[in-house]
Order: structure tokens, then sequence, then C-alpha cells
């Protein structure tokens, strides 16, 4: 079991305290909300889809601090990817969370997002960290509404 | 000697509360977790079983295993004469006039079903109302929701304060010539608040309305008399009461019982069967369709013997003392909220912390070795009221001790660093 301070790194509680692109996005095309029935978690992501690509990104709502830090992290990653692009970011990043892929040994994109990793150490909280990925996949396409219990 | 013997030796009525030695009597107790002592304080989501019951379902299942009620045989009898004998160890635990009105269900969630099923699908139609309370776990909202859905009656409910107590004379306006039942929970799983159900019931009889009580938090930390309360229906579940999971009881009376529709149906419950008619069988089988959990219930039993051996009304006194303690130690901590501050509370102390997420305190209370309920503990519409997405919450039994409480202060002060 890794130190508490590897999952609640600096980075993570200023993503919390300070969140990015936390906003209503005025001339969004795609929405989708999603819930964490667990813990009581719902946030909202705005797309602006252009081409299949993400011209611009923002989300609201409550959560814990993995769950809104993600999200925040998220919506900077994915700004100015393709679809496939972001897809791809989605499936390294679960993977990541779920321990099924090492971010230091094995080929990925995820960049900054590697701080996440100590999520894979408490697996109650995955769901927390990839709630705002579920989220950006259903405003991708186009389902309105996921649950992390689905 | 085995411990539970000696635990029922050593417990004599008017000896001080020795805890160390209550604490000997449940081996979960011993671990660590996260390389510290297990503080468990989720007690009120599910409570640690003692020696004593895991030896009872022991003997049942290497000595006694086979079905009840059906078998001329060795063993169906022993284990019928167990299984029975856990029934009336119910009885006299909650002073019900007859065994028979003591149903054994999977929990008080099924308890609830079953009385909306049986008496709620019966009793009420279009244009009736069903009353329940603002602070109700979902297990005593969806249900009723669900029948007044299908019977297009109304949902009603009893206001509380900011405290978390109801408010008892919005509830007699509630009442009135429409109301079929009213449900309530005995204590608030999520406030801790204890409700007047005495008073309540008394309200609801002058105007001829049955009430059940939800005592899934009740049973566990207060003495219950079914009787004295005057209740139509009072049901708990085991697992929250020291038993294992899948047992528990919905009392009702025997009249009331009688004239229910069964819940389920199938083996056990049936006098005779053909094709054409199935005649009932008494009760209580006649609302136990199936093969029940034989081993948890006989546990609720040996579950029931060791309260009763420790005593209850001593277990009752320490767990309120210690809960004042934790109250006045938890809640002077600077940056601390309590939800539920009502005059009347039993084991449940339920807190936010700044603005910090009850999930992210429940994971660095975790790493601390200490177990505590984050999240909305099954009653959103309580959080609703408090304008919390969610709250941790450290509930306690009399295993727990002043120590392990000044171990959650100080993981408390933990969290607010972090989040600083």
């Amino acid at each position: 079991m890794s130190e508490l301070s590897e999952l609640y790194q600096q980075v993570i509680l200023d993503h919390n305290k300070k969140p990015r692109n936390f906003r209503k996005l005025d001339g969004a095309n795609r929405t989708a909300e999603g819930h964490n029935p667990l813990c009581g978690d719902q946030l909202t992501v705005y797309l602006q889809l252009e081409d299949d690509v993400i011209k611009d990104i923002s989300f609201e709502g409550s959560g814990c601090a993995i769950s809104k830090a993600a999200a925040s992290m998220m919506t900077q990653s994915v700004k100015g990817k393709t679809r496939q692009e972001a897809e791809t970011l989605f499936d390294e990043f679960h993977q990541m969370v779920r321990g099924e892929l090492d971010e230091e040994r094995d080929p990925n994109h995820l960049g900054r997002l590697k701080i996440f990793a100590g999520v894979r150490d408490y697996p109650a909280r995955v769901k927390c960290a990839s709630l705002s990925w579920h989220t950006l996949r259903a405003a991708l396409e186009d389902q309105g509404t996921v649950t992390t219990e689905s | 000697m085995s411990i539970a013997e000696k635990s029922l030796e050593t417990l004599t009525e008017g000896a001080v509360w020795d805890v160390e030695r209550i604490r000997e009597d449940f081996p979960v107790l011993k671990q660590t977790v996260n390389g510290k002592p297990l503080v468990y304080l989720d007690n009120a989501a599910s409570s640690q079983v003692p020696q004593m019951v895991i030896d009872r379902g022991l003997v049942y299942l290497r000595e006694e295993h086979s079905n009840i009620h059906r078998g001329v045989h060795y063993l169906s009898q022993r284990a019928t004469t167990a299984y029975e004998g856990a029934r009336e160890k119910v009885r006299r635990f909650i002073n019900a006039r007859e065994a028979r009105e003591c149903i054994f269900v999977r929990g008080a969630t099924e308890g609830i079903n079953l009385v909306m099923y049986g008496y709620g699908r019966k009793f009420v139609h279009e244009g009736d109302e069903v009353i329940i309370s603002a602070m109700e776990h979902h297990a005593n909202i969806v249900p009723w929701q669900m029948l007044c859905e299908e019977k297009g009656a109304r949902l009603r409910v009893i206001p509380m304060n900011e405290a978390g107590e109801l408010l008892l004379d919005e509830y007699e306006a509630l009442l009135n010539e429409r109301t079929r039942i009213v449900a309530v929970t005995h204590i608030s799983n999520a406030l801790g608040t204890i409700n007047p159900v005495k008073e309540i019931v008394a309200r609801a009889h002058k105007q001829g309305v049955p009430v059940l009580i939800d005592g899934a938090q009740g049973a566990p930390h207060l003495p219950v008399d079914v009787q004295d309360l005057d209740c139509d229906f009072y049901t708990f579940s085991g697992h929250k009461m020291f038993a294992p999971t899948g047992s528990g009881v919905v009392y009702g009376k025997a009249e009331l019982l009688e004239k229910m529709n069964p819940f389920q149906g199938g083996g056990d419950m049936i006098r005779t069967v053909t094709f054409e008619k199935t005649t009932y069988a008494g009760l209580p089988n006649k609302l136990e369709a199936g093969t029940p959990a034989i081993a948890s219930q006989i546990g609720l039993g040996a579950a029931i013997d060791y309260l009763e051996s420790i005593g209850r009304e001593r277990a009752a006194a320490y767990e309120a003392e210690l809960l004042r303690y934790a109250t006045e130690r938890i809640g002077s901590i600077s940056g601390v909220r309590l939800i539920g501050t009502a005059r009347e509370k039993a084991s449940v102390l339920s807190f936010v912390v700044n603005d910090v997420h009850p999930h992210d305190i429940g994971t660095i209370l975790d790493q601390e070795g200490i177990a505590v309920r984050a999240g909305h503990h099954c009653a959103q519409p309580v959080m609703q009221f408090y304008k919390v997405p969610a709250t941790a919450r450290a509930s306690f039994a009399f295993y727990n001790t002043r120590e392990e409480v000044d171990k959650l202060a100080a993981a408390i002060e933990k969290v607010i660093e972090v989040f600083s």
C-alpha cells in the first residue's frame, strides 16, 4: 500500500481547489451528465465538437477531490484533441488507474495524467477518477447520462 | 472453556463496563489495517460478530445442517429446534406476545417490503395516504413510493427541524381519515436521532392507523418492548446487531399478520396445494416461503443470548457515554460541522469537515486504520435537507473505546492538514 501522499499529491489538491475549465460552456454542442451513485458525485461535461475535434471543453458539478481534479485535468488534456485521441487517452488512463498499465514502462500518451497512478492502490476510488472520462465519452457519443454503476 | 462461556461467566450485572474484556469476544477487532490497529466505527452499516455467534453458526454447519420443518429425521429435527429456538429468543428480546408474531426475513429491507406487499397492497387504495418521515433510509421510502405509484395513493412526509428532530405537531396535522399506515424509523441511520416512537404510535392509533417502526438502528442500541410501544410492526436486521448477514425479523401483531396477503409463494408457506387452489399455512410459515438463512437466523438467536449476557441496558448506557465523549471531542475541532444534533441520539456521529468531500475523509481515515462510512447513507433526502452531497459517519458499538475516539479526532486533524 502506497503512502497517502501519493494519492493526494499537491497537483491534485490544487486542481481540487481551483478546478480548470470549471464553468458552463456557451456554444457547447454536446453535453453529458455523469453520476456516481456510490458517493453522490455528479458532473456535467460540455463539449464544442467540430469535425471530430474537441475545440473547447468544460465541466460543472460536485464531487470528491479525486473526481474533481481528474475532471479538471481531463479537460486540459483533451482540449484540441481529436475524438480518437481522446478515446485513446481514456483507455490508457482507465488501464493505469486499474493497475493494468505501467505508466513508466508501457507506451502511452498520459503525460501529466500519470499523477493519478496512485489511485490504483485505492480500488474504491477508481470510479471517482474515471467518472469525468466516462462522461466525456458519453458526450462524444451523444448519450446524455452515464452512471459508474452501469 | 470457550470464549463464549467465559464471557457469560465473567460479565455479571453491576460490574463496571470492562471494554477490553468485551473486545476479546470479537475476533475481527484484533487485526491491523494499513499497519494500524483496526478502529471499527461503521457499526450502523454492519456490526461485528462475537465468537459465541460464530461458534453457534459452526455447530449448525458441522452437526445440524439440513432443511427445517420437513424432515422426520434426526438432523432436520435438531435444525428445526434450533431455528424455532431462535424465534423464541427474538420473541423474548422484543417482548412479543407470541413467537409466531416474529417473522424471519433477510433483513429490515425485506421486513418493510413484506409489510408493503402483504399489508399495503391489500389495504391501501386510490386516494389513500401513507406517512413516512424526512429522515428515513431509502428502505423505508422506496417501497412506499412504489406502493403509492401502483395504487394512486399519496406519500406524506413528517418534516424535521435543523437539529434533526421530527415535528410532531406537523405529524399530527398529516394524520387524517385517508391515512392507511405510518412508517417511521426508531433511530435515524444518518443522524442518530432517537424518535419518540411510542408517542408516534399513540397518535396514529387515535385515528385507527397502524404503525411500522424501522428498527434497523433501534434494536442494536436500545431495549425494545413492542407491547409497550404498542407498534403494529417492528423490523430489524441481524447483521447490525452482532449476527450474520441474511438474518432479520419483522414483528407484527398477530391479527394484522393474519389479515395480510402472503409475501412470497412457495414451499413451507402452504397448507394444501392443488392446481385449482392453494390454502396457506398459519403464522409464521405463511410469510416465510422457501428455505431461509437457517445458520444466520440461529446466529441471530445466539447474538441475542450474547446481548443479554452482557446486559443491554448497560451496553446502551456505555454507548451513550461514548457518544457524548465523541460529540464533544469531534464537535470541538475547528472546521468540523456535526450533522444531526437532536437532544435524543444514539450511536451515530455524522459530520463534514470544511469543504472536504466525505469520500476523501473516508480514504484518509482508512489509511489510519479507521473504518467510517462516507456517503449519503442511503438517505439522500436527508443530505438534500442539510444541503450537503454526503457526510462522514462514525457509528459506535459497546466495544468501541475513548482511545478510538481520540484516534478519530487525530485523523480528522490530519484531513484538515492535507486539505489546508
